[in-house]
């Protein structure tokens, strides 16, 4: 493993003149760094030289406009899309440059909930919950229930354990996708629009609930999202996407009071400024 | 991709397209240009599909290869192929049961009366059974298995990939070819042979039916015949086939779903796309095969 992953890093301080900071980084202030990355689908550019770091063991939200790239952006944190150009490493060592095994084996300090939870249809609350234990752990069926009523707990969820993902609500699919997602304990949680869609009573509690859960938990959060000043509330950082590139990084005051015409306008929501509906 | 050769953009006589050239007004050259360009556009159009398809290929051989791998190196819980094989096979049952009968019957009406012009009614149990043996019973089941639950796996991992169930596999840190192909690939390699045992029985005594109890054939002649004609090389040559449509069906259909994009459309044309393709595989490979196993 160590091997590989020198060999990787050696081919990228060739190629792209990359220096990854040491294993210190594990402890070090970033858990994620994305460098110089670019990704463009079928000549359109979505991510443009981008530069990123997400602070270990913080709440970091990424706003943007819709169709700029935060999804692209969050999946090429995790591995699931890889950049054209750049790197991105994630607890020291490089994710992008990651294959098969070894790839599935960085993935394990990941959590993620999905836009739309993405619960497997087929099978009941319970079993979507147990499923990452039942298939990467050896406990028993009555540890795998007990951990699994636990983690259903966490989110505020009882006597839903039968049903199927179709007779839920969208914010009880949210909330089991949670439950999911924190069962193994990851060091990361990557939210991908964890709100949206849902009334602003549920959109709050979701909020709270990963706001809770990191609290108790300890893990490093990424938060796509729109919702705006809400997101706010939560976050330790905010990074404004737009045009491939974060424009701004900083504090959620900071960013409020920014002097970047795009990021006022994008808070605003003003239909005036640099950000055209129609381009 | 684009095609390494993209006809009327990159050959270098645009003289259609050139209005300096037009108001020269050489019409003779522009005809024969319009006749090169449509010449062109065709040769690109089929070189794109070409590289199109043997990409395809590639991609398809790829999967297969890395499934096997995956159910060689790493085979899923038992409990996933059983669910397989009982969605495959048990499930299939009832239609494989309907087809098998009624094609029996037919083969025996037809035989009836095609064995009577020759005065060998005698024959018609083993005419029913080598027919069936050898060749309508794997082939129609594999069919039928293709039209239920071939376009259901499509259906599945098409909607999984759309809905993002498949990223949160990868997430989770789970293969997907492993939990969701791998049991699959095996479940039909054990449950298609299975069907195509049944299709066999119930084929023949379809015939006998028809016959024996309708059309007054000997019973002792039918059963007669059938086992001095049907030597265990028609049986075995008709499980191979049956053994490789399995995974005709499984690899076309699991592949076709894991690649659909696009919505809901985009998930009826792989599932189109699914059974045509393993129908047509199918009837191909069994020619192949036939030639080979004769």
């Amino acid at each position: 493993m160590k091997t590989v992953m020198g060999t990787a890093i050696n081919v990228l301080r060739k190629t792209t003149g990359f220096k990854p900071e040491k294993r210190a980084t594990q402890h070090g202030p970033s858990m994620i760094k994305l460098e110089n990355v670019t990704k463009a689908f079928d000549g359109q550019v979505v991510l443009d030289k981008l530069n990123l770091d997400i602070t270990t063991g913080k709440i970091t939200s990424i706003i943007g406009p819709s169709g700029e790239g935060k999804s692209v952006l969050l999946k090429h944190m995790i591995g699931l899309l890889r950049p054209n150009s750049g790197v991105v490493v994630v607890d020291g060592e490089v994710i992008s440059a990651m294959r098969g095994s070894v790839l599935n084996q960085a993935r394990e300090k990941f959590g993620m909930l999905f836009q739309n939870a993405a619960l497997f249809d087929s099978m009941t609350v319970f079993e979507n919950v147990a499923f990452p234990l039942e298939e990467k752990t050896r406990l028993t069926k009555e540890e795998i229930r007990d951990r699994v009523r636990e983690a259903l707990a966490h989110v505020g969820l009882k006597g839903v354990d039968k049903k199927y993902p179709d007779m839920l609500s969208g914010g009880m699919k949210k909330r089991v996708g949670l439950a999911r997602a924190l069962l193994l304990n990851p060091k990361i949680i990557l939210f991908d629009e964890p709100t949206t869609g849902l009334d602003p009573i549920i959109c709050r509690a979701i909020h709270q609930l990963i706001k809770d859960t990191h609290r108790r938990f300890g893990y490093t959060a990424v938060i796509v999202s729109h919702e705006i000043p809400e997101i706010f509330d939560i976050s330790d950082h905010v990074a404004m996407l737009y045009k491939g590139q974060i424009l701004e990084k900083r504090t959620p005051k900071e960013i409020q009071r920014s002097n970047h015409p795009v990021v006022r306008q994008f808070i605003s929501g003003s239909l005036e400024g640099p950000i055209r509906l129609v381009t | 991709m684009q095609p390494a050769f993209s006809g009327v953009n990159s050959f270098p006589i645009p003289t259609l397209y050139n209005p300096s050239i037009l108001s020269y007004n050489k019409k003779p050259l522009i005809c024969i240009n319009v006749v090169e360009v449509v010449l062109l556009a065709l040769v690109d159009k089929l070189g794109s599909l070409t590289l199109g398809l043997l990409r395809e290929m590639g991609s398809m051989l790829n999967f297969l290869v890395y499934a096997i791998y995956k159910i060689i190196t790493r085979p899923g819980k038992p409990i996933h192929i059983y669910k397989q094989i009982h969605f495959i096979g048990a499930k299939s049952f009832f239609v494989i049961f309907l087809t098998a009968s009624f094609t029996g019957m037919v083969l025996g009406l037809q035989g009836y009366y095609t064995l009577a012009k020759f005065g060998s009614e005698g024959m018609l149990g083993a005419a029913v059974a080598l027919s069936l043996v050898r060749e309508l019973g794997p082939v129609l089941a594999a069919l039928m298995v293709t039209g239920r639950a071939g376009s259901a796996i499509t259906a599945e991992i098409g909607i999984m990939n759309i809905t993002e169930q498949i990223d949160a596999l990868r997430t989770m840190a789970l293969e997907p070819i492993k939990y969701l192909v791998a049991p699959k690939i095996i479940g039909a390699l054990i449950a298609v042979p299975l069907l195509c045992a049944i299709f066999d029985v119930v084929g023949i005594y379809g015939g006998y039916l028809v016959g024996v109890k309708l059309l007054g054939v000997n019973p002792g002649a039918y059963f007669h015949e059938m086992e001095k004609s049907v030597a265990w090389k028609d049986v075995y040559s008709g499980f191979i086939k049956s053994i490789s449509f399995g995974i005709i069906i499984s690899w076309v259909c699991c592949y076709k779903g894991y690649h659909a994009s696009r919505g809901a459309e985009g998930v009826s044309r792989a599932t189109t796309s699914a059974v045509v393709m393993s129908s047509v595989m199918i009837l191909i490979w069994d020619y192949f095969l036939t030639s080979v196993l004769l």
